[in-house]
């Protein structure tokens, strides 16, 4: 992994984000963020009002509070900072790959010339050789190559990059291995898929998403009302004959203004992009980061996201009057020089009757047959024997139509189950079948179950006909099927899911996956895939593995769920220090109201002074709460909300009760007041 | 706190839970354009009547921009008819007392009163009205005023229940239907049942009676030998206060008075009136939106607000007032200032929980003279903005917006974004939906704040101190909220207050209706999902106490500074020191 996860206080991270927490006190830039706008006016207000403020006050009293309400914007700052830190740290070790290349660009005339890699266009051809870096993405035009593409992937065996097909685009910054390609340029410098990731990760690009719009609205709603609070109560207490000065009004309002979620929103949703990265999945914004949490429709290609890909021996039925074992030694003899993933499956499932492995050089007079797409069979003549495995009608006709009718139905219950059945033959006689099954990878059954719990459905696409999607599907344990789908059917099952309601999500890799990729809700992009395919989703993943679209569902569903349970939090949260300012402004005319000093706040300024200091401390309390995200668990939503409403609904009533009495302690420990 | 109200609690309760699941199954049929009823045989004439009276097609539906300018140009207009009456009475028929025309600003006060569903009363019914008055150009606005109310509660509800919709019913029908089939019908039979209890129903001047002895108690007193006893057509008046949540009583004293709420049934029924269609509305709801449950949701929260506001203003009341039993007074009977002997403690605070809690306003007690707790319960009860079953439409609406906000505010915890019965809240629906709470709050508190630093504002109070800051308080949050009922130490008919409370219920109203409607349009656009496991729960405990906390949650947070200078310091010197106000 390139991107590597940062623990979460790193003084490299740490340093550069308190000279930025100052930085971001620019009012200007504080706009965007009402509430923390707010507070900074508010701050502002009684730093100035230190000079003329009322005889009652100490000026001790002013001076601790504005101090605390500017820490309260500094804390928020910080946070902030901190997620853009960290997401800086990710870009930086991304942009080491993107060291200075010379690059073998083709003139009109058919030359070469040597240029630096920033000088390349779109649409510029390059060659590219065994040993040199590839300076800009770029498709494959011409030839095959092996290339390295470690630096981006972090996976260390190369992968086959040609021309034409699904696996013609390569990325600027990977090492060709072998061979020698034709590239064009598809991207201007600074425009590339690193640089666009680069940008995404600093935060730089960083656009509100559609839920936060709306939550920020709230958050100024709420804003807007307690300043109407506020000024009327001015009004309210000269009637009452209660002067209440200008901090007191200020750092009220600064305590109900909702400044813990205000504080951390922006964080939360840079945090939420930069566990995508450490998950190696670049989501191309912050709204695609959140529709994954709103999926409730996964499609899921079968090959290579349900099962292994490649399909294994599983199973040896002998025709009558032949042992398994003869049957299996056969089979490892026809196996033994066929290198694809079933050959050695076969290989391996054989030395579990007793079969050593043998090695082909000691095996004299031999010929191996190999697969080819007319026979249909591949295996070995030796000893003046004939040994073959291969598809059912090839064998029949090899064998001289000589199945043993056992055989026929051993053949046909293979295919019924999903499989793929293969017979060996010795000359004529047919020894007996291979059982080949895709292999649905480990632990999906349980994961798809946890899905449903969550009500989220699982859709498994495969070229398979009906019957073997139905058997793979029923072992996977997906919701729905759709069997002999061709890439447009994607197109169609997405709209209609869409039309119904629903939001989508899938992952590509080819150019006609492209469509379907730009149509879904969540469409992402396999790494190894084409020019085409990455353009047109909102994430790629970079290991290109496609069952991670199930880890990106629930890295949305963190980011939204550590913003709800943040915000409840905060307002909660006013409930208490309404308990510690109300008494305190009072109950100096109103001494009679003092039983509503239910957590006996020692004086009416310690009051204040503490719910301000718990207001600001809060939010720094909570920051690595903000980066990390509340940790998610797949539960329906009802148990799901039940739960974060305890700890965070009930939490934030009770906490600051506590916290408050805390902070009033140490303040008069201190004699700060 | 005695036996006695706790069945009587009961009792209410039951039968109003009784009565939620016929009124919605009937409000089901009523607000649908072609729903049949048992009255189609002799109403559907006159509705096909009025419809080409109108040129309606009743089968065109409105988008919510037609359906909210339909309402404004159709309440503007009903404004403009009885601020004519009232300044026109003098020269109108049924005016046996001979009144003059109603002055500029008590006119203007009046009608926006009445054609917002408020029912406040800077007026003395029977001392400043003619019966044509009161019959014609406020008993109108009774019906029809209820009829918007249930028009836009069933125009958000449509939004909410349809699927990618454009349109979300249409107002001339809703507003025909509405009156035709529930609110005329309805109010009929309760007017004879309340007529059946003693309740006066006659157009002769008023009657003197001479008294046995003399009366000398208040001055100034100019019929100390005999007493004017104010006649009219109270019965038809009082039905359609009650059912319509309007409140505007016939006479001053309102439902306290014998002529207008003679015995403990009529009282009941009365009080059972007032949440009839707000509870019926709640049916309505979970089965427009295919999932009753969510409507007894609904219901449950409001009935534990309800309760909870009974159970305190009773304790309060019943506890009474130390300072008057340090005098003498019998702590058994709890604190009897301002009620009838007739209808007592309970009694008294159940009437003033559920008419604050609705919209209604009518009271059979004097509010000003609870004591500070007890008091402090209808004031809340209507910042709150009167959602606890709440007024007829307008107390779901309102509750509806709180739906949306608590579901915004806790749904991302589930881990999507928040989604209201399937349709997602977005930044509009957050945005319209502030808008209708933040409007409310500027009123209250933005009059409040006003008048307490007046002279105009201090100039009507009777009393001073914390108690005369929860009068101030009271009357704009009654007018703002539509509630109609007043702490009553306040006099309000003075230019300046007739004009603010005026607009404050102006503002209350249809400033409220406006974002209310655009919410209901946006969601009917939306999408609509099938439910699923991932669906945010809109039933069971956790819902109901989301839904709770919401509405306690804004109404502490917005209104607890003010309170705590008004009515609850008051009840600390009342307890804590030998101040009384």
């Amino acid at each position: 992994m390139v991107a590597k996860s940062h623990s979460l206080f790193e003084w490299q991270i740490i340093g550069p984000a308190i000279v930025d927490s100052f930085k971001k006190l620019n009012p200007l830039s504080l706009l965007k963020n009402p509430v923390i706008f707010v507070t900074e006016v508010g701050a502002a207000v009684i730093t100035l009002g230190l000079f003329s403020r009322s005889e009652n006050e100490p000026f001790g009293f002013v001076l601790q509070i504005s101090f605390w309400l500017w820490f309260t914007v500094l804390f928020a700052n910080f946070a902030e900072a901190m997620a853009e830190g960290r997401g800086k740290a990710q870009a930086k070790a991304l942009r080491k790959t993107r060291t200075q290349t010379i690059a073998n660009r083709l003139k009109a005339d058919g030359s070469v010339e040597r240029v630096q890699a920033e000088q390349l266009r779109k649409n510029d051809l390059v060659f590219v050789s065994a040993g040199e870096i590839i300076s800009a993405d770029g498709e494959i035009i011409e030839g095959v190559a092996t290339v390295d593409e470690s630096a981006i992937t972090g996976e260390s065996a190369p992968v086959i990059r040609e021309a034409g097909g699904d696996r013609s685009a390569v990325t600027g910054g990977t090492r060709v291995l072998s061979d020698r390609i034709k590239v064009r340029v598809t991207a201007n410098p600074g425009e590339s898929f690193l640089d666009r990731m680069i940008c995404l990760v600093e935060g730089a690009a960083r656009q509100k998403t559609p839920n936060e719009i709306a939550l920020t609205i709230l958050l100024s709603a709420l804003t807007i009302i307690f300043l109407v609070v506020i000024i009327t109560l001015k009004s309210f207490g000269f009637y009452s004959g209660v002067t209440f000065t200008v901090t007191v009004l200020v750092a009220l309002l600064i305590c109900l203004i909702p400044t813990t979620i205000g504080g951390l929103l922006n964080a939360i949703g840079i945090a939420g992009i930069d566990r995508m990265v450490q998950k190696n999945v670049l989501a191309m914004s912050g709204r695609a980061v959140e529709a994954a949490g709103d999926v409730d429709v996964l499609l899921l290609d079968k090959t290579g996201t349900i099962t292994l890909g490649d399909r294994q021996a599983t199973d040896f039925l002998p025709a009558a009057g032949v042992s398994v074992e003869e049957l299996a030694n056969a089979a490892q003899l026809a196996s033994l020089a066929d290198e694809t993933p079933e050959g050695r499956s076969i290989v391996i499932l054989a030395k579990k009757y007793g079969l050593r492995g043998r090695s082909i050089s000691e095996m004299a007079r031999t010929r191996f047959v190999a697969f080819s797409a007319q026979t249909r069979m591949s295996g070995v003549d030796f000893d003046g024997r004939q040994i073959r495995k291969g598809a059912p009608d090839a064998i029949r006709a090899f064998a001289g139509d000589n199945v043993p009718s056992e055989l026929q139905g051993a053949v046909s219950s293979i295919a019924l189950s999903g499989g793929t059945p293969l017979l060996v033959a010795d000359g004529t006689k047919v020894l007996g079948a291979i059982h080949l099954k895709d292999i649905v990878k480990g632990g999906l059954k349980d994961r798809f179950e946890r899905f449903r719990a969550m009500g989220i459905k699982t859709v498994m696409i495969t070229g398979d006909n009906r019957l073997t999607a139905a058997a793979i599907a029923k072992e996977a344990g997906v919701d729905d099927y759709m069997a002999e789908a061709k890439p447009e059917d994607k197109l169609t099952l997405i709209r209609k899911e869409q039309a119904a309601g629903h939001l989508v999500a899938m992952t590509g890799d080819g150019t006609n996956d492209a469509p379907a990729l730009a149509q879904a809700d969540v469409g992402v992009a396999m790494n190894t895939g084409t020019q085409a395919a990455k353009e047109a989703g909102n994430m790629i993943d970079l290991d290109s593995n496609p069952t991670k679209l199930i880890e990106v569902v629930e890295i949305g569903k963190q980011m939204l769920i550590t913003r709800g349970a943040l915000t409840t939090f905060s307002i909660a949260n006013d409930v208490a220090k309404y308990f510690a300012i109300i008494p305190a402004m009072l109950v100096s005319v109103f001494p009679v109201i003092a039983p509503l000093n239910i957590m006996g706040l020692r004086s009416p300024l310690s009051a204040i002074l503490s719910a301000v200091i718990f207001n600001a401390l809060i939010i720094v309390a909570l920051i690595p709460l903000a980066l990390r995200g509340v940790r998610f668990r797949p539960l329906g939503a009802a148990a799901l909300l039940r739960r974060n409403l305890m700890i965070y609904g009930l939490g934030g009533l009770i906490a600051p009760f506590p916290g408050i009495k805390l902070a009033d302690l140490i303040v008069n420990a201190l004699h700060l007041v | 706190m005695n036996l006695y109200g706790w069945i009587q609690l009961a009792l209410y309760i039951l039968v109003l839970l009784l009565l939620t699941k016929p009124v919605g199954l009937y409000l089901i049929r009523v607000l649908d354009a072609g729903g049949r009823t048992f009255l189609d045989p002799a109403l559907r004439p006159v509705e096909r009547l009025l419809y080409r009276l109108l040129g309606l097609d009743p089968k065109k539906e409105q988008d919510w921009k037609q359906y909210t300018l339909s309402l404004l140009a159709f309440s503007f207009a009903g404004l403009l008819f009885t601020y004519a009456i009232l300044r026109l009475q003098h020269v109108l028929p049924l005016n046996p007392q001979g009144f003059g025309p109603v002055s500029p600003d008590l006119a203007f006060n009046t009608a926006a009163s009445f054609a917002t569903n408020t029912n406040w009363q800077n007026y003395a019914g029977e001392i400043t009205l003619s019966y044509f008055s009161q019959m014609v150009g406020l008993v109108f606005h009774n019906f029809v005023s209820a009829a918007v109310g249930i028009a836009v509660a069933a125009a958000l509800v449509r939004g909410i229940a349809r699927p990618s919709a454009k349109t979300v019913g249409n107002f001339w029908v809703d507003l025909v239907r509405l009156n035709l089939y529930l609110l005329l019908p309805l109010s009929t039979v309760f007017a004879l049942f309340l007529v059946s209890q003693g309740v006066v129903q006659n157009f002769k001047p008023y009657e003197k009676a001479t008294l046995v002895e003399p009366s000398n108690l208040q001055a100034p007193k100019n019929d100390s030998a005999a007493q004017t006893i104010a006649q009219g057509p109270t019965a038809s008046q009082a039905a359609i206060k009650m059912l319509g949540t309007n409140g505007g009583g016939f006479f001053n004293a309102n439902a306290s008075h014998p002529y207008e709420n003679p015995t403990p049934l009529s009282n009941f029924i009365q009080m059972l009136l007032i949440f009839l269609i707000p509870s019926g509305l709640t049916y309505y709801l979970g089965r427009k939106v295919k999932n009753q449950r969510h409507g007894w949701a609904v219901w449950s929260a409001m009935a534990i607000l309800f309760l909870a506001a009974v159970l305190v203003c009773w304790r309060a009341e019943s506890y009474g007032n130390p300072r008057l039993h340090a005098l003498g007074v019998d702590p058994a009977d709890g604190n009897m200032e301002g009620k009838e002997v007739r209808f007592g403690v309970f009694n008294s605070a159940l009437f003033a929980a559920i008419t604050t809690d609705a919209s209604c306003g009518a009271v059979n007690s004097m509010h000003d003279s609870f004591t500070p707790l007890g008091g402090m319960i209808p004031l809340f009860n209507i910042q709150l903005g009167e959602v606890v079953f709440g007024g007829v439409g307008s107390g779901l609406y309102g509750m509806l917006v709180f739906v949306v906000l608590a579901i915004f505010l806790t749904g991302l915890m589930v881990g999507r974004t928040p989604a209201y019965l399937g349709k997602k809240i977005e930044s509009y629906d957050v945005k319209v939906s502030v808008l209708a709470v933040i409007i409310l709050i500027f009123s209250i508190l933005g009059f409040s704040a006003w008048a307490s630093v007046s002279q105009w504002g201090l100039a009507g109070l009777n009393n001073a101190g914390p108690h005369g800051l929860s009068e101030i308080l009271y009357a704009y949050s009654s007018s703002t909220g539509n509630n109609g009922s007043a702490f009553a130490g306040l006099n309000g008919n003075t230019f300046w207050s007739n004009i603010t409370l005026g607009l404050a219920m102006l503002f209350g109203r249809f400033l409220m209706i406006v974002p209310i409607m655009a919410l209901a349009g946006n969601l009917a656009r939306k999408k609509l999902p099938p439910p699923s496991e991932a669906s945010f729960p809109v039933s069971g405990p956790m819902f109901i106490i989301i839904l709770i906390g919401t509405v306690l949650i804004v109404g502490a947070l917005t209104f607890l500074p003010a309170l705590a200078l008004g009515p609850i310091v008051e009840h600390f010197l009342m307890t804590g020191s030998g101040i009384l106000y």
